[in-house]
């Protein structure tokens, strides 16, 4: 490889800040790439990066420090003046317009069409027709066009945001191959990925963010995992609220849920589990990996391609969310907004679910549904000044509401998806306890989490997905951060690393 | 060449439907020839502009319900102007009047994140209010060549001067603009606005544009208007809706990015036409606006039928 002083020094990002109101999402943010190198930009959930990407790409404004690409201080206030200033972004989805066709989304770019073919080709799509429309086109195609279409345009920075996510294995290799060749041309490449496979093939360093700031730069070398892993976990915090629940899974009971062999395209590709009523079940995994699929096919909004999900041993097929709610299968889904009315009253949104258990037709019988309404309200422990209007109270409050209600209603099985995102800790620590009282009280849940330290606080098991598959389900007490950050990047759960 | 006919292929059904239609009116009225073809066209000119008009803001993903009130603006401000300055110059400050108001429409738009329907609703009632300020009765005057203009044949009978005019305007400011980069930025922005933004394209001031270039057709729409009449009339036509549903019957997808404009103009003629058969066969004229809608209804559903099955057989 090239000599590191001799290279230029092509994006030199200093000192970036960012904050929305008052969360500081980013404090100081560095990044530097020079020519023919080829950097990884890493980080947990919630370190940053995405926002540092949308910095970078002139997507949103920084608050702080300064962006230089070639010495300039670049003027990112739009994706065009990114582009202007020589920053060519590849994002997680595509940009291609889809009532366009080919030729009319390069004109748009201004890319010439001779420059992308060559890249197209290299790429391995040989009789791409430049009429086709992009609509038409399946989105692996599209993520080759998209960086094909960045290439030719000659970029002093490429930046790739997970490029390689919907691709099959063997466009995988070719990607990679072109972005080296690229970079050893002269190009500077920021490349974003959850796969350290590919990261130790393709990149020279690692930078890697935690909480809003750089906390690392490092050369990649073999066993260089460990320390990436290091850094991006960094001193813990501690929630300091050891969880007192000793697990009580009765051998010999039948799960509440199985699934099997469950595939939902795009992303999720083969998961098999059993959920036991009483338990907690965590679910680990990067952005991405296919969480979001397992969720929506539980609770009816897709159809899974393949696979089955059985609810009490009976195989269910749903067709409508109704008819998930319908065998069970209740999901509290992360956008607080989806799942209240919030307009209504606190009382109301309680009392919602299981107005259709106490009467089907006719009035609702309000003095029996008062009593447990009031009854699950105290259990919440929520301001009482802002009861009339569910819009009223906190984020924290509202996802109170959207668990608590449950133990009102009873529920079989609970899916929550990220329950505590955006959360402060002192209400983390009051939806924990409630998640184990509707575990204690029978319910089955599956609990998805972007805070690793969370597995250990509320789940008795948790479930690693990684690339759409189950990599392990480990005992809760076995969970601690770095071996499921580790299981949760595909690596194997063992130190020793190749 | 199966591109060529998937863009037109719509364009192209609906020339077909129109041709029959126009056989029918011969069937049912064999005294129908070259005057009643120039009558037809003369009479379809103001919904032809105000249904360019609406196109062009459509494709880029907004809605103007304030195109029929603009064009009355229009009508009026190109009467009162040519008693004074004459043809040429009343014409050419009227088209950069519709070309400001359309603007004011889309700046609005953007500046205020307020949904393009609001907006437009708000200012419909703005572009009235102007028009009865500039001229509280119908009134304005209009130079003789212009009303000459569109009336008769060009050079061969039966080849309507009202057609021509409507075809060298609206082809004269959108095949450039089409082809254009700006066009492409059009689409782009109705397509996919996220992914036009990330491509670097300036989605504002795109839309502002098209909202513009809405503004410029519907000053068209207001001056033919007052050739057709002789005179400014400040109070608003019956274009607005006709001009959504010639936009849909023409295939252009409500929510932006598909579509053009020879589709739209064609709808035109046909929802004329269909009017004119009507009349001519003595149906009650309250039946006529139900026929009008049913068609409307069994046009698009059968497109989207057609194309569902196209898409099983590729």
């Amino acid at each position: 490889m090239i000599d590191k002083k001799s290279r230029t020094e092509l994006l030199n990002a200093s000192s970036v800040a960012k904050n929305f109101g008052a969360v500081q999402a980013l404090s100081d943010a560095t990044l530097n790439v020079s020519a023919g190198q080829v950097v990884a930009l890493m980080g947990a959930n919630g370190a940053g990066k995405s926002t540092f990407v949308k910095i970078l790409t002139g997507a949103i404004k920084p608050s702080g420090g300064r962006v230089l690409i070639r010495g300039k201080e670049a003027r990112v206030g739009s994706p065009a003046a990114a582009r202007a200033s020589g920053l060519v972004p590849v994002y997680q989805e595509p940009s291609l317009i889809p009532d366009l066709n080919l030729a009319e989304n390069l004109r748009l770019t201004d890319i010439n069409a001779d420059a992308f073919r060559i890249y197209a080709e290299a790429l391995g799509q040989t009789n791409l027709s430049l009429r086709a429309m992009i609509s038409d086109l399946p989105l692996a195609t599209l993520r080759i066009i998209d960086l094909a279409r960045a290439l030719a345009s000659n970029p002093d920075v490429l930046l790739l945001d997970e490029i390689t996510a919907a691709l099959p294995t063997d466009l995988v290799e070719r990607v990679l191959r072109v972005v080296r060749q690229k970079a050893d041309e002269g190009c500077g490449i920021i490349y974003i990925s959850h796969r350290f496979t590919e990261i130790s093939e393709l990149c020279d360093t690692a930078t890697v963010l935690r909480d809003g700031r750089t906390v690392g730069d490092l050369a990649i070398e073999p066993g260089v995992e460990n320390r990436v892993i290091e850094l991006m976990l960094g001193a813990k915090i501690d929630l300091n609220t050891q969880r007192q629940v000793t697990r009580k899974t009765k051998l010999g009971v039948l799960p509440h849920l199985s699934v099997s062999g469950l595939k939902v395209a795009p992303k999720l590709d083969d998961v098999s589990f059993d959920l036991y009523p009483g338990e907690v079940l965590g679910v680990v995994a990067l952005e991405g990996q296919g969480q979001d699929q397992l969720f929506d096919a539980l609770a009816g909004f897709v159809r899974p391609n393949q696979g089955e999900i059985k609810v009490k041993s009976i195989p269910r097929a749903f067709f409508h969310p109704a008819d998930a709610i319908a065998s069970g299968l209740t999901l509290v889904p992360g956008d607080r907004a989806e799942a209240l009315l919030s307009e209504r009253s606190v009382h109301e949104n309680v009392a919602l679910p299981f107005s259709s258990k106490i009467c089907n037709w006719g009035p609702l019988k309000l003095r029996h549904e008062k009593a447990r309404v009031e009854q699950a309200i105290k259990r919440l422990q929520i301001d009482t000044r802002a009861k009339g209007e569910v819009q009223r109270l906190s984020g924290g409050n509202q996802q109170k509401v959207t668990i608590g209600r449950w133990l009102a209603t009873g529920v079989d099985t609970l899916l929550l998806f990220d329950p505590t995102r955006g959360i402060d800790v002192r209400t983390k620590r009051q939806i924990y306890p409630l998640v184990r009282e509707l575990a204690a009280n029978g319910s089955a849940i599956l609990f998805y989490t972007s805070e690793l330290q969370e597995v250990k606080l509320a789940c008795d098991r948790a479930m690693i997905i990684f690339n759409g598959q189950v990599v392990d389900i480990i005992d809760a007490a076995d969970a601690d951060e770095s071996t499921l950050i580790r299981a949760a990047y595909g690596l194997s759960g063992k130190k020793e690393v190749a | 060449m199966r591109q060529l006919a998937q863009r037109h292929g719509w364009s192209a059904g609906l020339l077909v439907l129109l041709l029959l239609l126009l056989a029918l009116t011969k069937f049912i009225q064999p005294s129908f020839g070259a005057v009643g073809l120039e009558n037809l066209t003369r009479a379809a000119l103001p919904f032809a502009f105000a249904t360019a008009a609406m196109a062009v803001v459509v494709i880029v993903g907004g809605i103007d319900l304030s195109v029929a009130s603009m064009m009355a603006a229009c009508s009026v401000t190109v009467a009162v102007l040519m008693e004074t300055l004459g043809g040429i110059p009343a014409i050419l400050i009227t088209l950069g009047v519709g070309a400001t108001m359309g603007a004011v429409n889309g700046g609005l738009v953007v500046l205020t994140r307020v949904p393009d329907i609001v907006v437009t609703l708000a200012m419909l009632y703005v572009w009235e209010g102007t028009a009865l300020l500039i001229l509280n009765s119908p009134g304005g005057s209009m130079v003789g060549w212009m009303q000459s203009s569109i009336a008769g044949s060009f050079i061969i009978d039966g080849f309507p001067k009202a057609l021509i005019l409507t075809t060298i305007c609206v082809a004269v400011l959108w095949v450039p603009i089409k082809r254009s980069k700006l066009g492409l930025s059009i689409y782009a922005t109705g397509s996919d606005e996220n992914a036009a933004f990330r491509s670097g394209v300036a989605t504002g001031r795109t839309r502002v544009t098209a909202y513009a270039l809405g503004g410029v057709f519907a000053a068209m729409g207001g001056i033919s208007l007052a050739m057709l009449t002789g005179i400014g009339e400040p109070v608003a036509g019956p274009y607005l809706m006709a001009s959504v549903a010639a936009v849909v019957l023409g295939g252009v997808v409500l929510g932006g990015g598909r579509g053009g404009l020879l589709g739209p103009i064609i709808a035109v003629f046909i929802l004329r036409i269909v009017r004119t058969i009507l009349t001519l066969a003595a149906v009650d004229p309250n039946v006529t606006t139900i026929v009008e809608g049913t068609i409307m209804v069994g046009v698009v559903m059968m497109g989207a039928l057609l194309t569902m099955r196209g898409r099983k057989a590729t």
